[in-house]
Formats: C-alpha cells, sequence, structure tokens
C-alpha cells in the first residue's frame, strides 16, 4: 500500500512539475466554454430583412418596426419587386426578405386570409432556418396581440411555446457537449500518454521488476487525472452557472454523480488505450481520431443524431460521450428527476464495466 | 549453490528473423558471483536479461533464479531482484532524492533501511540531491540509477550495459562498487561491450547471434587460446592492414589500440623478423616493428568461432 500512494504521489508531481500541461488542462474548458458560449452560437443577430410590400399602409409598417425593434433583425429598407430583393440578396445587402401579397391589409378579414412570404438566404441553413422561426414568432405576435381586437376570431393563430431554453440559447445545448468533450479529452488523453510515456522511456522496464502489481501501477496513474477531471467539472459548472447563465434546472448532486461516472469511463479508454499502443503518438493520434472526433461529431453535441442517417445513428449510440451529454441535458437543462435518466446511467455503467474489463485483460504485466 | 541456473532459452521476435536468444547448452551462475556478458550490439544481450529479469516470456526453455521459475514465479521473483536497464530508466522531472524516495517506496522500503549498501556512491550525489534527474551527467545518471536499482537490496542484481556512454573515471568507479557489492553476497550479472571491464568479472559468457561461444574466466579463456599472435606496426598503418591480409600465413588481422594484431596460421613456422623484412622488403613499409603478442580478452573474443 505504501508503494501505492508513493505513485500517486509521484503522478501528482509529474503533473505540477508539467506546469503548461495543466495550464492547458485547466485553460481548456474555460476556453471552450466561453468561445461556443459566445463566439460560435447558431443564435441569429442583426440579420439584415428588406421588405416588399405593394402598399405601405398602417398594419405593414407597424409590423416592420416590430421587426426592426428585436434584436433579431434590422431592418434596411422597402423594395419595389421580387427582383429587387433577389438582387439585393446577391448583393449581400439582406439575408432576410418579407413579401407582402397584394391588398394585404384588406384581404386580412376576408375569407381567403392573407399572405405573407418569407424568403431567406439558405446558404447557411441553420441560419435560415432560424430566421424563418424568429420571423414567423414575431409575424404571430403582432397579429395576435395587435389585430385580436379588431379581427372576428376568424383566423386560427399557433401559440409556439419553446420548453426548457424559452430564448433559444445555444449554450444550453453547448454546455452537456463541451463537458462530454473535455471531461474525455483530460481523462483519456492525459492517462493513456502517461502510461504509455512510461513504457517510451523505459521506467516501465524498471517498475514492471518491482513488487507493486502492475495493474496498481496503472490505478496509481488514474487517481490524479481523476481529480483534476473533477477540478476541470466544477471549473466548467461554474462557468456554465455565472458566465454563460445556464441555470441547473436539476439536481446538482446527480449530475456531479453521473459526471463522475462519465469521468472513471474514460479514465478507463485511456487505461485501455495504453494496454494497445507502445508510443504516445500513437495514443494521441487514436484519441482523437477513435474517440474525439465521434464525440464532437456523432455525440449530438452539435448536430442532432436523429437527422444522421440510419448507420451514423447506429454508431451513435455506442458513443459513451451521446449517453453522457443526454443525461446531462435532461438532468441540467430539463430538470427531471433522476429516475428519467437511469436508461443513460445504466448505458454509462455497463459502458465502464465492459471497458475495464478489457483493459485489464488486455493489460501486460510483461513488455512484449 | 547457483543462482541462476538456464538449461536452454530461446525467444525470437517475428516469424523469419533468427532467435534473438538461442542458448542451447544452458549455463549457471554461482550465488556471490559476478558474471559477465560480452557480446557486440544485437547479440541478444537485453534480450537475455528481459528473460531473466520476467519482463518477457521465453518461446521455448526456462530458467531458474534463486530457486524460483522465471515463468511461473515470476511475482515473486520481481520482489528480490534487481534490474537496471540500459538506456537511462529514471524520472527527469524528479529530483534525484525524489526518485530514489520513490523507488525506495515502491519495494516497499526507506532509503534509511538500505542506505549502507549505496552510501558509497551515494555520498557524490548527495549535493546536487535536489537537482532533476534529467540534469544530471552520464555518470551521475548512471549511479542514481544503480542506487534506484540497490535500495532494495536485491539478491541479484540484473545490469545491462550500465557503463556505455560513462566517462573512464566513473567506470572504473562503477566496477569498484560492483566489486564491493559483490562482497557482499549479492549475485550480480553485468553485460559490457568493453572488454577492459570484463577481465573484473569472475567468469564471463562470449555472446553472439544469441547464442554464449564460450563460458569461463577471463584467464582460462586466454590461456585457451592457441595461435600464434603477433603486433605489427608501420609507419603507414591502413595499407599494413591491406598487405597483412594478403598474406598467406595470416588467418586474420585486425587493429588493436596503435597496432594491428595478426592470428597466424597453426602451421606457419615463421618467426617476427621474417615478417618484418618482408614488409620492408617486398611492400616497401618504412618503421616496422613485429613483435610475439600475449592474447587478451579481446583477442579471444575476435577468434571464436562461430
Amino acid at each position: 500500500m505504501k508503494g501505492f500512494f508513493a505513485f500517486v504521489r509521484k503522478e501528482f508531481l509529474h503533473i505540477f512539475r508539467d506546469r503548461r500541461t495543466l495550464l492547458v488542462l485547466i485553460g481548456l474548458p474555460t476556453m471552450l466554454i466561453v468561445l461556443f458560449g459566445f463566439a460560435i452560437s447558431t443564435e441569429i443577430r442583426n440579420v439584415n430583412i428588406g421588405i416588399c410590400a405593394p402598399e405601405r399602409d398602417i398594419t405593414v409598417t407597424r409590423l416592420a418596426d416590430k421587426i426592426d425593434r428585436s434584436s433579431y433583425f434590422t431592418f434596411k429598407g422597402w423594395f419595389g419587386s421580387d427582383e429587387d430583393i433577389d438582387h439585393a440578396m446577391r448583393k449581400g445587402e439582406i439575408d432576410a426578405a418579407l413579401m407582402f401579397s397584394d391588398g394585404f391589409s384588406s384581404s386580412l378579414a376576408g375569407p381567403d386570409g392573407a399572405e405573407i412570404s418569407i424568403v431567406t438566404d439558405a446558404v447557411n441553413p441553420n441560419n435560415a432556418s432560424m430566421e424563418v422561426m424568429y420571423l414567423t414568432n414575431i409575424i404571430y405576435g403582432y397579429f395576435r396581440e395587435d389585430m385580436q381586437e379588431s379581427a372576428e376570431g376568424a383566423s386560427i393563430v399557433p401559440n409556439l411555446r419553446m420548453l426548457y431554453n424559452p430564448q433559444l440559447k445555444s449554450s444550453y445545448n453547448f454546455v452537456p457537449g463541451i463537458m462530454g468533450l473535455i471531461l474525455l479529452l483530460v481523462c483519456a488523453l492525459m492517462t493513456s500518454v502517461s502510461i504509455v510515456k512510461e513504457k517510451e522511456t523505459g521506467t516501465m522496464e524498471v517498475l514492471l521488476v518491482s513488487p507493486v502489481k502492475p495493474i496498481g501501477i496503472v490505478f496509481a496513474k488514474m487517481i490524479p487525472y481523476f481529480v483534476i477531471s473533477c477540478m476541470v467539472l466544477v471549473i466548467t459548472l461554474l462557468l456554465t452557472i455565472f458566465v454563460l447563465k445556464v441555470p441547473i434546472e436539476g439536481s446538482f448532486f446527480w449530475m456531479i454523480l453521473v459526471s463522475m461516472l462519465y469521468i472513471i469511463l474514460s479514465l478507463g479508454i485511456g487505461l485501455l488505450v495504453s494496454s494497445l499502443v507502445k508510443t504516445q503518438i500513437i495514443a494521441t493520434l487514436i484519441i482523437g481520431m477513435v474517440f474525439l472526433v465521434p464525440v464532437m461529431m456523432m455525440s449530438g453535441m452539435l448536430y442532432p443524431i436523429e437527422s444522421m442517417p440510419y448507420v451514423f445513428q447506429i454508431i451513435a449510440q455506442i458513443i459513451p460521450a451521446k449517453w453522457y451529454i443526454e443525461a446531462i441535458r435532461k438532468i441540467m437543462i430539463e430538470g427531471v428527476p433522476f429516475v428519467f435518466v437511469l436508461k443513460e446511467v445504466g448505458v454509462l455503467l455497463a459502458m465502464t464495466v465492459v471497458i475495464f474489463t478489457a483493459a485489464v485483460k488486455k493489460f501486460n504485466d510483461r513488455i512484449e | 549453490m547457483d543462482s541462476i541456473r538456464v538449461k536452454r532459452l530461446k525467444k525470437g521476435y517475428g516469424r523469419g528473423l533468427p532467435p534473438a536468444v538461442d542458448i542451447r547448452e544452458g549455463f549457471s551462475v554461482s550465488e556471490g558471483e559476478l558474471f559477465g556478458i560480452i557480446g557486440p550490439d544485437g547479440a541478444g544481450k537485453t534480450t537475455l536479461f528481459r528473460l531473466l529479469t520476467t519482463l518477457i516470456s521465453p518461446d521455448e526453455g526456462d530458467a531458474v533464479v534463486q530457486g524460483l521459475d522465471i515463468i511461473r514465479d515470476y511475482r515473486k521473483l520481481r520482489t528480490i531482484i534487481g534490474y537496471m536497464p540500459g538506456r537511462f530508466s529514471l524520472y527527469p522531472d524528479l529530483s534525484v532524492r525524489e526518485n530514489l524516495d520513490f523507488f525506495a517506496s515502491v519495494f516497499g522500503t526507506s532509503i534509511k533501511e538500505n542506505y549502507h549498501l549505496i552510501e558509497d556512491i551515494y555520498c557524490r550525489l548527495e549535493p546536487f540531491a535536489d537537482r532533476k534527474a534529467g540534469n544530471l551527467s552520464g555518470g551521475m545518471k548512471q549511479k542514481l540509477a544503480l542506487c534506484c536499482t540497490l535500495i532494495h537490496s536485491p539478491e541479484v542484481l540484473f545490469l545491462d550495459e550500465p557503463t556505455t556512454g560513462v566517462d573512464p573515471s566513473s567506470r572504473r568507479e562503477f566496477w569498484e562498487t560492483l566489486a564491493r557489492l559483490r562482497r557482499t553476497g549479492m549475485t550480480i550479472v553485468v553485460s559490457t561491450a568493453y572488454m577492459d571491464e570484463a577481465n573484473r568479472c569472475d567468469r564471463v559468457a562470449m555472446m553472439r547471434s544469441g547464442r554464449f561461444l564460450k563460458v569461463d574466466t577471463p584467464s582460462d579463456i586466454v590461456a585457451g587460446f592457441d595461435r600464434r599472435l603477433l603486433a605489427v606496426r608501420s609507419d603507414e598503418m591502413f595499407r599494413l592492414l591491406q598487405d597483412l591480409r594478403s598474406m598467406e600465413e595470416v588467418v586474420k588481422c585486425y587493429t588493436f589500440g596503435d597496432t594491428h594484431h595478426v592470428v597466424l596460421k597453426e602451421n606457419a613456422a615463421c618467426a617476427p623478423d621474417e615478417i618484418g623484412h618482408r614488409l620492408t622488403g617486398k611492400y616497401g613499409h618504412t618503421g616496422v616493428q613485429v613483435r610475439e603478442q600475449a592474447a587478451t580478452l579481446e583477442d579471444c573474443y575476435m577468434n571464436l568461432d562461430d
């Protein structure tokens, strides 16, 4: 046992001596949170909009004014025809346009209703659909509030509600994803690299010819990274709550517990990789290519899994981060009680057991 | 009693390659012996060490170290042996003391407990106790590595080329330390590429292509050299080498320090002077010196028949 603690102490020394790596480990979550929270966002802001209306009466101008006043859109001017709008869009003056039908106001009360077309520049499909949604919202809102008194209740107005994330903030979506990414990076990458480093420098040879059980050597390596991961988790959560102002709706306790399970799972991945490869560079590449890229692309962090081709949807099921992100979204954003994430936690638990069993089986206490 | 007993041992890496270690006639090392293994790079020395220290398992054959089988009892064996690999295998980012402390704790002991074993080496390192191991000189690193290997008082010590890349005076000190350790009854197996070091061993094994060609005491190996040996020099050493090799009495000729050593055929009855005359006359060498030479360990090594 004394030998084991000596190991843990040595690992901490390694980590604290290597200040730069430590700085990266702590700085990375901060950077990612700030990046995803502020810079990279799918929210739209200040979209230039043009309006084409044959008659500029009070209904139309008030709507244009309402659109201009929202922080999402900037009203650029009136356009006379389809061609003008097309021209302005090509020149990049406007990104979206509203086109009112002939006799808009008068046909509002008519049996066929009135028509508004929303035209958007769909070069960036995400932005286009966001613009459409926001515009629709504003228009519905306008007619509900302003027209209800005058209308005879003829038109049915849909009532839209965005649950759990009423402002459609993208950080709600990203925070669990970033946590899934960083924890994997810190645990899996750092553990595997630090184990493989001992193989590469030849210290493993000396350590193996010692009374310490080889599996103890690697478990001793996990403890410091577990501690650092927990620190990273705390930092991420603090930034999330106080900087991004994303509220934790559900149980804080269960969120931490699920995160710890995910940390242990990631440590297991690191151990498994380290027992399969011999050099640090290969360990880094494997973690990067085999684990990190799928987490980014296929865990539902950036793109919804449901809209992927069927094959990818199946692959997504075996990505641990997918289950972790789902569980954290449910607890953190939706605020559901723990029983609703039992499935996700169960899957994570099963994966942990499988990976650790494989890693320990595969771990060689000789050097061949 | 035998500390190490090997009957047969074979280990190869990959198909198509000749085995790295292929010991057919067994050998043994008795307790308290300083046993040297000499051989060129690629002879299989490191593989043999890794086999005996249980780091790799043999393809065929087995060996017993301190009565423990290297395959079956490897767990137990690892607690009583000390192994110092050829490469520098300490933590460069830890200080001298931290390294030593760590290895002591790993073996469940402390620096204090076995300080007597490392005292004469460690006292030289003590002024640098807080220096990072990575900033030590080559000789210092080897001393620290030896300290870390010795700190748990192993029964058998395996040293793989401990003096490669170490300056001559540190090498001398290193071997004096080994001699002192040997007197405490520790069995020491050491490999080296330096023939002068091999002379300090109780017995040496000459290894080539994974096999032991000869195992004997250095003096018996030298005594067993049954060819006539001449040391030759002239003003044109390089041409001399070519010319000597073209002579029909010569079996082998190689550079040895500032002379060429010439091995003569068994029935060649020519005197040193005769060779000297021929070199001056027929080949036109100047400043020719030829004399009879007693064989050294290196000569024996160079003339081993495969």
